[in-house]
């Protein structure tokens, strides 16, 4: 039984870290847009050439 | 005269040179115009943040402080296609994300402890039965007591506050016996510890504060989803003066930055936003929404313009006035004043069973404790099997049972376009007996409209709409919007009090006033086949046509009305509007009781009249004039387009040009009450079967747990079942 004095403290060690890892993200304001994180997710990045048109699509 | 739009008022200065304003956005529902939004205004120069808020629909922007102008923003969002407008949070708002984000932060901290607790609570379990030994236990209790008691001090705080407010004003809530419990379990649990015993309920304690901080956090949430398209709606608005900066200078502010003894500007087919006299010009304004009366009154200088005082013909320059005593508006407040303190407290649903509640459990768990002592047991095993009554009876179906229904009620009522505006409209608009309309604006729609469409040859209406477009005067604007019509005449003028003309073709066209066009005979005939209509005549060349202009009920009026009247609730029409225009709408509706010309004190005492018969009443109405009766009765509702004062006042607020909002939310609030019943006599159900289980002294801390999940599993199914099947009136 020995073996609890390294798991117990890992285990709460380990839950303490998902806690605060929660916390942060509150803090964060992860959770203040829950509609428009999900489609953040699958939106494309900008690509470099986005800008291009409105500022020199005479150069086509 | 051009004027500058200043949007100075809603800017926040960050301090480290930047600059922030929140914008409210329209049309916002996609992925696509998310990365469009913010894409088109990163694009301008000195932007440092652009960030759409797809739940909210806003915007917020920040940018270095001096270089941009708040209206370029607006600019560049209306060229992207969409409709912005700032947006300043209100307090409630701020104070209700503040709260959302502590309970969501508590409820962290309870199932992160619940979890952990839970850990080490099965291996006690389990070991009870083989070979765990003492030490083993005790040391695995103290560690949930470790982790427990911060834990539950801390995410406790929100039933601990309630709870204690309530005991202070000598009242008692569902958070009292929830408290109690709370605390008496990690109590006798700590003395169970410290006395080596088998049993402690630190996973109990946890689990049931995890479980009531998610159905608080659910409803939470809703209300303040709703709450937020309120203020964007409100914001949207645009309710914005034009103020005199000098002599002839004018600047578009938002009335939020007009003072008392500020000039303002008030063109004709605007409405007012603010209260005041006119200094200088001749006008008509409609004061229908203030009075009801929408027959136009003549305004020069003396006379008291009021916020949403429309003005039809000339411009007129305004002094603001603050809210002074003997006018009409302080009137109204003094009665909304009134109304509001007289206002029955209603006791809520989850109130008056918890008052049911506590004595039974506390009595229960108090003859269980004599009971045990007199049986033979220990004093202590008397306190113990006690306490364990109060655990297991610990409200943790009932705290769910309503706010689960709550939730998922609010979320079906908001997607069929009905706000709710206080927390506990859904359970009194289930018992309502009769609805009480007003009909400017509520049973009609808040626009006129042309009626005589279709005499008018389609190519000679769009022609009209486009000369129409050039003027300011409702009228004109009704006949625009009727036509269709998207590109003004060019080279229209206006003719002040008469109407707009122009050339089209070399033919010269006309709009306005009948003898403006020489078409007074067909005008004569339509003005006596249908008095209240106004008129407005146009003219091409020789050829002359006359539309009729007037308010038309909502599309869907009648339908609404007769599924009303068929779910047995009788209807009333109460409206300060003359008798003729009363009679017409309420013939067309088929409702028999209606009475015309009412002020809105006489609003009070006819609702209060029902009241004391026992009537439940819902009032709807949309006028500064209904807000007292808003407040007077059982429970209300404004549509969007109502005043300021009555949208704050009333207790839903529902969306859209139809009426059908008003009966889906009386059906989907009966369905809701049916199911908070039911869930009551759920929860009822498990104490009866959990409760002599406790008294027999069988409570382990593994039937505890068991209990509690599985009554507030069953609890919060039975709640999803409200999104379903409520759009009829049952």
């Amino acid at each position: 039984m020995e073996v609890l004095v390294f798991l117990v403290p890992l285990a709460l060690t380990l839950g303490a870290l998902g806690l605060a890892g929660f916390l942060w993200s509150l803090k964060n304001g992860q959770y203040d847009d829950l509609e428009g994180a999900g489609w953040r997710a699958i939106a494309d990045d900008e690509p470099a050439s986005e800008r291009a048109p409105s500022a020199g699509s005479g150069r086509h | 005269m051009q004027a500058t739009r200043d949007f100075s008022h809603y800017v926040r200065h960050l301090g480290s040179g930047l600059s922030h304003i929140d914008l409210a956005v329209e049309g916002v529902n996609c992925a696509g115009c998310m990365s469009k939004i913010e894409r088109g205004l990163s694009a301008l120069p000195d932007v440092t943040l652009a960030r759409v808020n797809l739940t909210d629909r806003r915007v917020a922007l920040e940018w270095k402080e001096g270089t941009l102008d708040p209206a370029r923003f607006i600019d560049r969002l209306a060229e992207l296609g969409y409709k912005a407008y700032p947006f300043e949070p209100v307090r409630a708002e701020a104070i209700e994300t503040e709260q959302a984000s502590f309970l969501l932060r508590c409820l962290g901290v309870a199932a992160f402890a619940a979890m952990n607790i839970m850990m080490l609570s099965i291996p006690v379990w389990s070991g009870n039965v083989s070979d765990m030994i003492p030490e083993q236990r005790d040391f695995f209790h103290w560690l949930s007591a470790l982790i427990a008691l911060p834990a539950a001090a801390y995410s406790g705080q929100p039933f601990f506050r309630s709870a204690w407010t309530a005991l202070r004003a000598r009242r008692t809530n569902m958070d009292v016996p929830i408290s109690i419990g709370i605390v008496m379990a990690l109590g006798m649990s700590v003395m169970e510890t410290l006395h080596h015993a088998e049993h402690a309920y630190f996973d109990a304690a946890l689990m049931l504060l995890a479980f009531l901080l998610a159905g608080r956090y659910l409803d939470q949430s809703m209300r303040r989803k709703t709450r937020a398209v309120a203020g964007n709606l409100a914001a949207l608005k645009a309710e914005t003066a034009t103020k005199f900066i000098g002599t002839d200078e004018i600047s578009v502010v938002p009335i939020a930055a007009v003072q008392a003894g500020d000039i303002v500007l008030l063109r004709p087919g605007e409405r007012s936003a603010v209260d005041g006299n006119v200094i200088e010009g001749q006008s008509k304004i409609d004061q229908s929404l203030i009075t009801g009366e929408t027959l136009p009154v003549k305004a020069g200088p003396g006379t008291a313009v009021y916020a949403g005082t429309l003005n039809l013909s000339g411009a007129l320059r305004v002094r603001v006035s603050a809210a002074s005593e003997g006018t009409l508006l302080a009137e109204i407040s003094r009665l909304l004043d009134n109304a509001v303190q007289a206002r029955s407290r209603y006791v809520q649903l989850a109130d008056r069973a918890s008052r049911l509640y506590s004595p039974v459990v506390h009595t229960a768990a108090l003859l269980t404790m004599l009971g045990w002592a007199a049986y033979g047991a220990t004093w202590h095993d008397a306190i113990v099997i006690a306490i364990s009554v109060l655990i297991i009876t610990c409200p943790c179906a009932l705290g769910l049972a309503i706010p689960a229904v709550q939730t998922v009620v609010s979320g079906a009522m908001f997607r069929t376009g009905v706000l709710l505006n206080s927390g506990d409209a859904i359970e009194r608009l289930a018992d309502v007996e009769r609805v009480v309309f007003d009909k400017t604006g509520t049973l009609t729609l808040p626009e006129l409209d042309v009626t005589n469409a279709v005499d008018v040859p389609r190519d000679v209406f769009e022609l009209a709409g486009r000369l129409a477009l050039a003027s300011h005067h409702p009228v004109a604007a009704a006949v625009a919007r009727a036509s269709g019509a998207r590109t003004p005449l060019a080279g229209a003028e206006e003719v002040a009090g008469q109407g707009v003309r122009g050339f089209v073709r070399g033919l010269e066209v006309r709009l306005g006033r009948p003898s403006f066009c020489g078409a007074d005979q067909l005008a004569n005939e339509i003005l006596h086949r249908d008095p209240e209509a106004s008129v407005v005549a146009f003219r091409h060349g020789e050829t002359r046509h006359v539309f009729a202009v007037r308010q038309r009920l909502r599309p869907d009026a009648a339908s609404a009305i007769a599924t009303l009247v068929k779910a047995g609730i009788e209807v009333e029409i109460l409206s300060g509007d003359r008798e003729p225009a009363v009679r017409h709408a309420a013939e067309q509706l088929g409702i028999h009781e209606w009475r015309a010309g009412v002020t809105p004190a006489d609003k009070i005492v006819r609702i209060e009249e029902l009241k004391r018969r026992g009537v439940k009443v819902l009032m709807v109405g949309d006028g500064m004039n209904d807000a007292p009766a808003l407040a007077a009765a059982h429970v209300s509702m404004s549509p969007v387009s109502a005043t300021h004062l009555s949208q704050a006042t009333a207790d839903l607020v529902f969306l859209g040009d139809h009426l059908a909002p008003v009966v889906a939310a009386i059906g989907f609030s009966r369905k809701a009450l049916l199911l908070m019943r039911q869930n009551l006599w759920l929860a009822a159900g498990y104490n009866s079967l959990a409760v002599p289980l406790a008294i027999a002294g069988l409570a382990t801390p593994l039937v505890a747990a068991a209990a509690m999940s599985g009554s507030s599993v069953l609890v919060i199914l039975n709640a999803l079942r409200a999104h379903s099947g409520a759009r009829e009136l049952c």
